[in-house]
């Protein structure tokens, strides 16, 4: 079973608290569920569900329609690089080869040590800095393979 | 030209509400609270105000249709979604300057009677969300924010609310049911979230842009305001300029600034020698004009129209010779088919089935017939959907097509 760190917990509440009507709290609760737990497993959806009395189902729904919830289990890193038209213009292919070749995984896969994950994702809003990826809550923008190389070899280590 | 929006975006520590303050900030919402809540919704009406967000309706009309006295709240949502490929203007004024946009919606609040309102931002910029979030909390402690304003007999809470990852959120009514805890699915109108919006309250969704303009036509006047730009399209315009130019940024023009001075002047031109080919000016939605097309055109919501585009969100991409227009078309169409929602089946099948139907072009596999298959796809999708998710996808595949054909035609098989 599992459920919220205390940390968590607080957020939760905090997170209701924002809120005149419970289920709107429920996206943002998601989103904490994925920091708390990596991704909206089943598992997750039952507890999410529990705790704020809707069906798992329900929860799963809303999880399901929404790209940054992953619905399967993503790196410590997850890499999400952009591939719209001002990306693409300015050269994100070979980027988003090197971040292949550098993972040696296909996206929506991990890495073996579970540190990677990637997948390319639509406009992030960088377009005057583009390519551009995401890590996290980071943005990495004026891309080139050299720099993707370094940015994967600094995560890496950390 | 006048910089309103981008006035003090490069000044040091722009962000933090005390220096926000000592370059005026906070006056107008002072001056505001000192008048009539009627008073400053006609002041907005005034000032020929439309929305930034891309449709460009006329704010201070969205706010009339906001009924009083209805025993509901009423909730300002701040459109914070950003998504339309090509546009990163919001994105700078939450980094750079956001107390503008508290202060904005400080101002938009007290004239709606709203006490409670939300910023929904986009999942993605989760690092824009947490600059905004301490200028929030600075402006609680300052008491620009909670239960007395200014020290006024007027209570607002502003919370950020984080979306996750769905452009079509970026529609209003798909956002107000995203905010409610559900899928993004775009709702039906009438009625219309003036009067049934968030929670089935009176609800006015304005984009940060809009709401960032505020302050400014609050201490200027609305005449001030309505005296920059053309006759319909008034005041200032942030456009977002990317793609094939020497100096890709966001720049504050004059509503009714040539394009062609746009791209060669503020955005530095096209580089390396090449010439210009096309330019989408409003967002990856809205209409692709060739170069031949551009001169002459005025950068306004009139203007535009007229050339045959849109002004849309102002993400202008441009385009030089060596770009292949299917390929170009081929990832927009990409980009509305994993974006629709799935709710109405035009949107679904239609995006869905373009996109496929360009990979084959684009990859030497398309027939000529294909080509007119896609403008029967999007004659099957125009007009025929709840939200204009499928008409954004018809407007690129209608004008590539027509403006380009030979080159679709080129990369098909049985040429």
């Amino acid at each position: 079973m599992i459920e919220f760190s205390e940390e968590g917990k607080r957020r939760y509440q905090t997170i209701l608290s924002h809120y005149p009507d419970k289920r709107a709290a429920l996206l943002p609760v998601l989103t904490l569920a994925q920091r708390e737990f990596g991704w909206i497993s089943q598992e997750v959806a039952e507890y999410i569900g529990k705790l704020m009395s809707y069906p798992p189902s329900d929860v799963l729904s809303v999880a399901t329609f929404y790209t940054m919830l992953h619905k399967k289990p993503a790196g410590k890193h997850h890499i999400d690089i952009c591939k719209n038209v001002s990306c693409w213009l300015m050269g994100v292919y070979p980027c988003i080869d090197e971040i292949k070749r550098q993972l040696g995984v296909e996206k929506r896969e991990v890495t073996a040590d579970g540190k990677f994950s990637w997948d390319v994702t639509e406009c992030l809003g960088s377009c005057g800095t583009a390519p551009a990826m995401q890590v996290g809550d980071r943005y990495y923008e004026n891309l080139t393979p050299a720099r993707v190389a370094e940015i994967i070899e600094k995560l890496r280590n950390d | 030209m006048t910089r309103i929006l981008l006035a003090n975006i490069d000044k040091p520590e722009q962000a933090s509400i005390v220096k926000y303050r000592e370059r005026g900030g906070y006056k107008a919402l002072e001056k505001a609270l000192a008048m009539d809540q009627a008073a400053v919704i006609e002041e907005v009406k005034a000032s020929g105000l439309r929305g930034r967000g891309g449709a460009g309706f006329p704010t201070g009309m969205k706010w009339s249709f906001v009924p009083r006295n209805t025993g509901k709240p009423t909730y300002l949502l701040c459109n914070a979604d950003e998504s339309e490929p090509g546009t990163f203007k919001d994105r700078i004024l939450m980094e750079r300057d956001p107390h503008m946009m508290i202060e904005g919606m400080a101002i938009a609040s007290y004239a709606l009677n709203c006490h409670l309102a939300y910023i929904y931002i986009r999942g993605e910029y989760e690092f824009v969300a947490n600059m905004v979030q301490k200028a929030l909390d600075e402006a609680y402690e300052a008491k620009m924010l909670g239960p007395s304003v200014m020290g006024k007999d007027f209570a607002l809470d502003i919370f950020v609310h984080l979306g996750q990852g769905a452009y079509i959120c970026g529609e209003e009514t798909s956002l107000i049911e995203s905010l409610e805890g559900d899928r993004g699915y775009p709702r039906i109108k009438p009625p219309f979230p003036a009067t049934h919006g968030f929670l089935a309250s009176p609800t006015v969704v304005n984009n940060v842009e809009t709401l960032c303009a505020l302050p400014w036509i609050i201490q200027n006047g609305a005449a001030a305001y309505a005296a920059i730009g053309t006759e319909k399209s008034k005041g200032t315009k942030l456009f977002s300029v990317s793609g094939h130019v020497s100096k890709p940024g966001v720049y504050e023009v004059d509503l009714g600034y040539p394009l062609v001075d746009f791209i060669n002047n503020e955005a530095g031109g096209v580089p390396n020698g090449r010439k210009l080919k096309a330019v989408i000016p409003g967002g990856s939605s809205v209409p692709v004009m060739t170069a031949a097309e551009c001169p002459g055109v005025l950068l306004d919501y009139e203007s535009l129209l007229k050339a045959g585009s849109m002004l849309g969100s102002g993400g202008m991409i441009v385009l030089d010779e060596t770009t292949s227009m299917p390929e170009t078309l081929s990832v927009i169409a990409d980009f509305y088919a994993h974006e629709s929602c799935g709710q109405c089946t035009p949107c679904r099948e239609g995006t869905g089935w373009a996109a496929k139907i360009l990979k084959n072009i684009v990859a030497g596999k398309g027939k000529r017939s294909d080509v007119d298959l896609l403008l029967k796809i999007a004659d099957m999708m125009e007009g025929k959907t709840i939200c204009p998710l499928a008409d954004a996808d018809v407007m690129p595949i209608r004008s590539f097509v027509t403006k380009f054909r030979s080159e679709f035609e080129a990369l098909c098989g049985d040429n």
